[in-house]
């Protein structure tokens, strides 16, 4: 790639918005998953009794419904950025691609 | 683990740590008693072993060109590549490992279900996109785009083949044990078998077959599980509570098993592994390969969507195949080694020790004919998963340190390839021959290695060159062999083998799992070195990261599904 058109796309204001967007979307939900997963770890190290808690008067723990609960969470988590990933990135790319297709 | 004070845990532990090296840990199986020769679990792998052969064989028709050996020629589908990437981590130890984790301690199976997914999340918000784009073949075509190709191919390549060994010898001294307990064939013969089955299909059906062979093995383990599972909840009305009450009522630890126990009582171990395998899953070489198979950046998010979402599930099938193994294995005798006068101890006495729980399972709910199916499904997970660490190591070799870095770009894509398939013969040898050495040796601590390599060099190399600027090649050199060397020689003065194998007396470092150490250690070094590094080479890599961030960003100029 010659210098030209990446200095072209790289000061494009759709390709600023573009990467803004998206960095900062996928450092948000890389917090949030790193909050949710050593959270739980830091439950396990410091509150055992906590998860030993028992939901109503049944045998399943608190700690067990957590602990499936962070795999689902990844799994949406995984759901929520290629939802918004398929719509507003990749429109963003193809206007972007329009632009410079002008 | 020093820190986790139960013994039979220590096994389990590692056995958790992706692949089969439990079944090396002494203390889980114990000695190893060779089995009656179990024909049907013999002939549903032997009819595995032809159906993929044939699909080798046409694999190898339609492997021509560089790109259809390393990335299948980019013709991978979302679909099948998310079935690759889950069955590359599905192996045999997740299975049969963390389902003897949650037999034993209940709910800290889950811990580990938990560190191996979480990995899959970050994977896609930082790397998965970018490296489609920016990629080829390799993970060190990406962190070599805008820096020098000798020193960034040398690094890469020597992380991949670090990485490689441990885990694969870890996998080929599990398989010849695994194979030894479910089969009844002698251990050479066991890695033989698989050191020649996986030089097959890389050899001549290279990534196209390798992926293949992946796909059909996660189909199978993913329906003999889910089977498995609706077995046990059928028994209890669809009821998870019923079943985890019988669980309580049978286990001898009683209500303990729905609590946390001993498995993370020291948060530093327990946040270090964590870093350990959520960020080693980044920088797994053969997982990262799979990004290329792919035809853009799409189809990479797609897989790792579908990916995380059949992980989770498979884990959560483990899960309920454990407390199944607690409530309907465990009053039955026999499942067990019987004492004088009929006693059995619930946990130590399996047939088979623990890790055999999902196996004793299947004969439970599906007779000695699923039993058989189980036991095949095993294998062909162990054999899979070679087989994309032979291609991830022969890849290596031929397309990072000869093409770039011997020949210099003065090769062509056939002499390259040819290399290639000489790289796996010559891995699978050396494979059989490590297999074979390393018998009696404990290799539980390799696997726990070789993601702690990932975490400490691949990953801060890959995911530096990508996403800062002022990252240079000195930087990236230095920062990843500093990573490498403390990621090893932390392990070598840990617990595991400075005490177990070397018989010192006491550990030099406290810990079992370097990466909460090491991995910021290889960061800190690229960010220090490249700051301090003022060559004229450095100032024209800052300039060039431009080109770059534009094509991770957009896809714009990247390489496309065909060899160019």
């Amino acid at each position: 790639m010659s210098d030209p058109v990446t200095a072209r796309i790289a000061q494009n204001p759709r390709f600023k918005e573009l990467v803004h967007e998206r960095t900062r979307f996928g450092w948000i939900l890389t917090g949030a998953m790193l909050v949710v997963y050593f959270g739980f770890i830091g439950l396990i190290a410091f509150d055992k009794a906590l998860l030993a808690t028992k939901v109503g008067s049944a045998t399943t723990s608190l700690g067990l419904i957590l602990g499936v609960a962070v795999i689902v969470f990844a799994f949406i988590l995984t759901g929520i950025y290629v939802q918004r990933a398929n719509g507003r990135f990749d429109a963003l790319t193809a206007e972007l691609n329009r632009d410079l297709a002008r | 683990m020093s820190r986790f004070n139960n013994p039979l845990l220590l096994g389990s532990a590692m056995a958790a740590l992706a692949v089969s090296a439990a079944f090396a840990a002494g203390p889980d199986l114990g000695p190893i008693a060779q089995q009656a020769t179990n024909w049907p679990a013999i002939g549903m792998f032997g009819f595995f072993v032809i159906f993929t052969l044939g699909i080798t064989y046409k694999a190898a028709m339609g492997t021509k060109s560089a790109s259809d050996f390393y990335a299948a020629g980019g013709g991978i589908s979302a679909g099948t590549n998310s079935l690759a990437i889950a069955g590359d981590y599905m192996s045999a130890a997740s299975f049969l490992g963390i389902s003897g984790l949650v037999y034993t301690s209940g709910f800290d199976g889950l811990i580990y279900s938990t560190g191996f997914l979480v990995g899959w999340p970050i994977v896609l918000f930082l790397i998965a996109e970018r490296l489609r784009n920016l990629g080829k073949f390799t993970f060190a075509d990406v962190a070599s785009f805008r820096l020098d190709q000798t020193s960034v191919r040398i690094i890469s390549a020597t992380g991949t083949l670090v990485v490689v060994a441990f885990y694969l010898i870890a996998q080929m001294v599990g398989a010849g044990k695994l194979i030894q307990l479910l089969f009844g064939l002698p251990y050479l013969y066991a890695v033989i078998i698989v050191g020649v089955l996986m030089i097959v299909y890389v050899a001549f059906g290279g990534m196209k077959a390798t992926t293949w062979v992946q796909v059909i093995k996660a189909c199978l383990l993913l329906g003999g599980a889910t089977f498995m599972a609706g077995a046990v909840l059928f028994k209890y009305g669809f009821n998870p509570e019923a079943l985890f009450s019988a669980a309580v009522a049978t286990h001898p630890k009683g209500d303990a098993i729905m609590a946390p126990g001993g498995l993370v009582n020291n948060p530093i171990e327990a946040i270090s592994l964590g870093m350990g395998l959520m960020f080693g899953t980044a920088g797994l070489p053969h997982i990262l390969m799979r990004f290329f198979t792919v035809s853009d950046a799409q189809a990479a998010r797609k897989s790792v969507f579908y990916a995380t979402g059949l992980i989770g599930y498979f884990y959560i099938l483990t899960f309920i195949i454990g407390f199944g193994g607690i409530a309907l294995l465990m009053s039955d005798p026999v499942y067990f080694k019987l004492g004088p006068a009929g006693a059995f101890d619930k946990i130590k006495d399996m047939v088979g020790g623990t890790n055999m729980v999902a196996v004793n399972l299947a004969n439970a709910v599906g007779g000695p004919y699923f039993l058989g199916f189980i036991s095949a499904v095993a294998f062909a997970t162990i054999l899979a998963v070679v087989a994309g660490l032979t291609l991830a190591g022969a890849s290596a070799v031929s397309h990072d340190l000869y093409a770039s870095v011997i020949a210099r770009g003065r090769t062509n894509e056939a002499s390259e390839v040819r290399l290639s398939k000489i790289s796996a013969v010559v891995i699978g040898i050396v494979a059989i021959y490590l297999g074979y050495v390393f018998e009696n040796q404990n290799v539980a601590f390799m696997v726990g290695l070789a993601f702690s390599v990932a975490a400490s060099c691949n990953f801060p190399v890959l995911t530096m060159s990508i996403l800062w600027r002022g990252t240079t090649t000195w930087g990236a050199l230095i920062g990843g062999f500093v990573g490498l060397f403390a990621a090893v020689g932390m392990v070598v003065l840990s617990k595991a083998v400075w005490v177990t194998t070397f018989g010192n007396p006491v550990a030099i470092f406290p810990y079992d799992n370097p990466a909460l150490f090491s991995m910021p250690l290889a960061f800190l070094t690229i960010y220090v070195v490249s700051k301090l590094d003022n060559t004229a080479r450095a100032k024209r890599e800052r300039a060039l990261f431009d080109a770059q961030f534009v094509r991770s960003e957009t896809g714009i100029g990247a390489s496309g599904a065909h060899a160019h």
